[in-house]
């Protein structure tokens, strides 16, 4: 009993994260169409925010909020300067975009190396993040919770501005129908910019939390991004309900698969049981129709 | 069809005489006027050119972005160097390869045992990536997985084959299998061998370039540039979209499978991180370059920019990746065709200031010239095509 809800925990926070990774994502690939390889060092500048912060701030509980705050910041005025400088020209070519912002995520990496090092860097997490809490029989760390809390309360943040704000509004038009949105005064290209500077800083939220778990190196990103893509696939576009629950599952039969067998198979079968859903559900779980991707 | 029988008989001459150039500075200048080391160098560069021609055809004239040509690569790269391993082994009189003697593996991994044969490992090299790429396209094509998807599911295939192949202590793990001694009975440390694997390599460029020539201006070719650029009305014709798509994909990945077996003997590694996703996104910015959807932009691209790499690196390394990251932004973002695509962009220019001078002497004709001129500069650059399928689709 206690082997099985370990390895529901270990599912269940590996999916929060893939969750906070593929959130931004499903914004700007699912409802934007543009596929941003930049993505994982968005989640990559969270991590190093909340370092530069924690060296700045020496009381690490302060220190995790504000990083919080900053990472987002950050991560939002990278993904906002990319789209201005960058996505604003290439919005009918999407494999393009792919690309060139995979050039930007290079660059960003090197960057990052020759500002901090190649070697990687630690976080310390605060105090009350330390330990564990026994549910089901089985420990469960504290920074775990936090993150799968910290999923939650991103997952809920976004759905209530996309539905309620005027903002979220503007967005939910230009995704359904650009040029009607702006026949009726929406000016598109600030919602673009919006929408990115909201999807990068949820990667960079992302990133922040990855700290908790793990050392912080330049590469830290690109791991995520694979798989963060994947969830979006399976999710359908655009879609929040949909994101959810595929972090979700593929958290799950990742940690159930890797129990049986080996991480690194369990990456394989998860590439396989991805493909083969696909052969079901070509769309992904859940689909509106929108602008189709080339 | 019409532009091609105007040009076929002109063109094909001078095709032959591209070829007779190409090999004479490919057998007879490059290894008269190359050091040893810089011949071997080429010949890497070369096996790059190969996996290019197969990214041309597939993302250049099929559509297909395909970020994990890594896979095939290194499938055909394994392959190859489990087969030097147990022929080395076998000429020790061991049972087991040394690094896995040095691993502590006791016994043979049962997937190495067909590898020993060398007519074996030859055609798994041509059939194993081909069949892996059929099936994977069967998968995704046939299903209309298309564009962004079909990209991010070939990146998930290279991100899964390297985290396989790092976990794998038995094929080498995270630093993956050196230290050959010899390729098909030849020493590797002889230096007249090692020319002949770059008389090997550019050979093999040669065929596979002629091939994809051939594909590229027969009819295939044709429904192939249709289908990137529309494929719901070559359905329409009565054609599959995803077969035509599949055989592209199937030869790129047997192309690169090719260059793979080649890189290992030739460099004398091959790791995980030949193979992994940077270095499989890596292969298309020489395409991009070059100018992805003609035959030999792809070709000059990628033996450019691994020249590049190689110089750049020697005195700057960590400058080289801002460069190559600038190149990603710079030509993909706003030269897609290239500088493939200057060389008709002069031409045009050319034409209209020479007709602007006859037009000043005798009657304009301008009809029948402007017919022409789109015409000549046969592939057509990807912008367009792709602006034009966003807006069927849009409808």
């Amino acid at each position: 009993m206690d082997v099985a809800a370990g390895q529901l925990f270990t599912g269940l926070s590996l999916g929060s994260i893939l969750l906070l990774a593929a959130l931004g994502l499903s914004l700007t690939f699912g409802q934007m169409g543009v596929i941003n390889m930049a993505h994982g060092e968005f989640i990559m500048a969270g991590c190093y925010t909340t370092y530069v912060v924690e060296q700045l701030i020496s009381a690490t509980g302060v220190a995790l909020i504000v990083s919080l705050f900053a990472g987002f910041l950050v991560g939002g005025l990278l993904g906002a300067a990319l789209e201005m400088g960058l996505i604003r020209w290439m919005y009918d070519r999407p494999l393009d975009t792919l690309l060139v912002t995979f050039g930007v995520g290079l660059v960003l990496q090197q960057a990052v190396r020759d500002i901090f090092g190649a070697p990687a860097k630690n976080v310390v997490a605060p105090d009350w993040l330390t330990g564990g809490i026994g549910i089901a029989g089985t420990v469960v760390p504290k920074t775990r919770i936090f993150i799968m809390v910290l999923a939650v309360v991103a997952v809920i943040a976004l759905a209530t501005a996309l539905k309620t704000t005027p903002m979220g509004r503007r967005i939910r038009a230009v995704v359904q129908n650009r040029s009607l949105a702006e026949t009726s005064g929406v000016s598109s290209r600030l919602t673009d910019v919006s929408t990115f500077f909201i999807g990068s800083g949820l990667a960079a939220v992302a990133g922040v939390a990855l700290t908790l778990i793990g050392s912080t190196s330049p590469t830290i990103g690109q791991s995520y991004l694979v798989d963060a893509f994947l969830v979006v696939v399976i999710g359908g576009l655009g879609q929040i309900k949909g994101t959810v629950i595929a972090a979700f599952a593929m958290g799950l039969l990742n940690s159930f698969v890797e129990y049986s067998t080996t991480a690194t198979v369990a990456k394989v079968i998860v590439f396989i049981v991805v493909v083969i859903f696909l052969q079901v559900r070509p769309q992904g779980l859940f689909t509106v129709r929108t602008r189709s991707l080339a | 069809m019409t532009v091609i029988g105007r040009l076929g008989a002109q063109s094909s001459l001078k095709t032959l005489g591209g070829f007779a150039i190409a090999a004479i500075v490919l057998f007879g200048v490059a290894p008269a006027m190359l050091t040893d080391f810089r011949l071997s160098l080429l010949a890497k560069f070369l096996c790059f050119a190969i996996v290019a021609v197969g990214i041309g055809l597939a993302w250049g004239r099929g559509g297909m972005l395909t970020l994990g040509q890594g896979v095939f690569f290194g499938l055909g790269a394994y392959i190859m160097a489990m087969h030097l391993q147990m022929a080395d082994a076998a000429k020790a009189h061991e049972d087991v390869p040394e690094f896995m003697t040095i691993a502590g593996v006791p016994e043979l991994p049962s997937y190495w045992r067909p590898f020993e044969s060398a007519p074996v490992t030859i055609l798994a090299i041509a059939i194993l990536p081909a069949a892996l790429a059929a099936v994977l396209g069967l998968g995704v094509f046939k299903r209309r997985v298309k564009g962004a998807y079909f990209a991010i599911l070939s990146q998930a295939l290279a991100a899964a084959l390297a985290i396989l192949l790092t976990g794998q202590q038995t094929i080498g793990g995270f630093t993956g299998l050196s230290d050959f001694r010899s390729f098909f009975g030849f020493r590797l440390d002889d230096p007249v061998n090692r020319r002949m694997l770059f008389f090997i390599a550019a050979g093999t460029l040669l065929v596979v370039v002629a091939v994809a020539r051939q594909l590229m201006r027969s009819r295939y070719g044709e429904l192939l540039v249709a289908v990137r650029d529309q494929e719901e009305r070559v359905r329409f014709l009565g054609y599959d979209p995803a077969n035509i798509k599949i055989v592209a994909y199937v030869v790129a990945a047997f192309f690169a499978g090719i260059a793979g077996a080649l890189f290992t003997p030739i460099v004398g590694i091959i790791s995980p991180a030949d193979i992994g996703v940077v270095p499989s996104i890596a292969f298309l910015i020489g395409v991009a370059i070059g100018g992805r959807t003609t035959l030999l932009g792809p070709v000059l691209g990628a033996i450019g920019v691994a020249w590049a790499q190689t110089t750049f690196s020697e005195h700057f390394p960590s400058a080289w990746t801002y460069f190559q990251g600038a190149l990603f932004i710079v030509v993909v973002g706003f030269i897609p065709a290239g500088l493939a695509g200057f060389g008709p962009m002069a031409k045009q220019l050319l034409e209209r200031v020479r007709r602007q001078s006859a037009d000043a002497a005798t009657e304009p004709d301008a009809g029948g010239e402007t017919a022409e001129t789109p015409a000549a500069t046969e592939p057509e650059p990807a912008q367009p095509a792709a602006a034009a399928e966003q807006k069927v689709e849009a409808r």
